[in-house]
């Protein structure tokens, strides 16, 4: 069940920051559209609805796991191993510049929401 | 357009990226413990589920979230946003300890510290380090990370 909301948490994210990031600064798009043309230049992006649909698989998901084991439980496992899914996949398909620091904050953070729950 | 540093307002908006989740996650659950289990022959259960009073405050804060989360992702990196978002577990430990009056075992302090260290690495570094998408930032960007990560074919065209 965690396994679950981890990978389609993990996949929805990626497509929509690649999404977001294709667009540009929305506040930018807001002060030149308007609010209606930086909804409309986020929901006509492809990318953007595949991660909606990656998202809502991870919503239901947790729902789901909600129903049969705890908050303390479900929350931490699935949110700290999905900051290290998205350290990866931010690296490998964002090409962001995950340097030491990110990778040390990652993983400390990582530890920190398992401590936290414990 | 890469930014170093944030503004006030982009501040605000992580803070209520970091807030908006723990409080949802928590109101999802309290509705779904209160209703009776859900099993996979039945998943429209969950459709139902939806609008209860405890899951429809949860989704409305989950949307506030995503609105935030988006925008935030259009100005910074998301290796840079995700230990933000973290940081809503560490306020949830502290108003339980300071508010509530809670004990918190030092395990859990050690996890506090840890997020608290973690957010600090990464909020210390440059918000967005992905290339440019456009002529504009590519220019902007080399001035925010030095002149290397402007490809050469960019810097003689604007100079032409």
């Amino acid at each position: 069940m965690v396994a679950s909301i981890v990978i389609t948490s993990s996949t929805g994210e990626v497509l929509m920051a690649g999404a977001m990031k294709s667009m540009g600064d929305l506040d930018e798009i807001r002060e030149r559209s308007g609010l209606g043309g930086a909804i409309k230049a986020v929901v006509t992006s492809p990318l953007f609805m595949g991660g909606i649909v990656f998202m809502a698989l991870a919503f239901f998901s947790l729902l789901f796991a909600l129903n049969h084991m705890d908050l303390s439980l479900v929350g931490p496992a699935a949110a700290s191993l999905t900051l290290v899914t998205n350290t990866i996949a931010a690296k490998l398909f964002l090409k962001e510049r995950v340097d030491r620091r990110r990778w040390t904050a990652a993983v400390l953070v990582c530890i920190g929401v398992y401590f936290l729950a414990h | 357009m890469p930014h170093h540093r944030l503004s006030f307002r982009q501040y605000l908006i992580l803070a209520f990226v970091s807030v908006s989740v723990p409080l949802g996650d928590s109101s999802l659950a309290r509705g779904m413990t209160k209703l009776p289990a859900v099993s996979l022959g039945h998943p429209l259960a969950l459709i139902s589920a939806v609008f209860t009073p405890w899951i429809a405050l949860g989704i409305a804060l989950l949307i506030g979230y995503f609105a935030s989360y988006l925008t935030a992702l259009s100005w910074a990196d998301l290796t840079f946003i995700m230990p933000a978002t973290a940081l809503g577990n560490v306020l949830v430990a502290l108003l339980a300890h300071f508010w509530l009056h809670e004990e918190i075992s030092w395990m859990r302090w050690l996890g506090v510290s840890l997020i608290t260290i973690g957010v600090a690495l990464v909020a210390h570094g440059p918000a967005n380090t992905t290339p440019p998408a456009n002529f504009g930032d590519a220019l902007a960007a080399g001035r925010q990370f030095g002149d290397d990560s402007v490809p050469r074919s960019l810097k003689m065209e604007r100079l032409g």
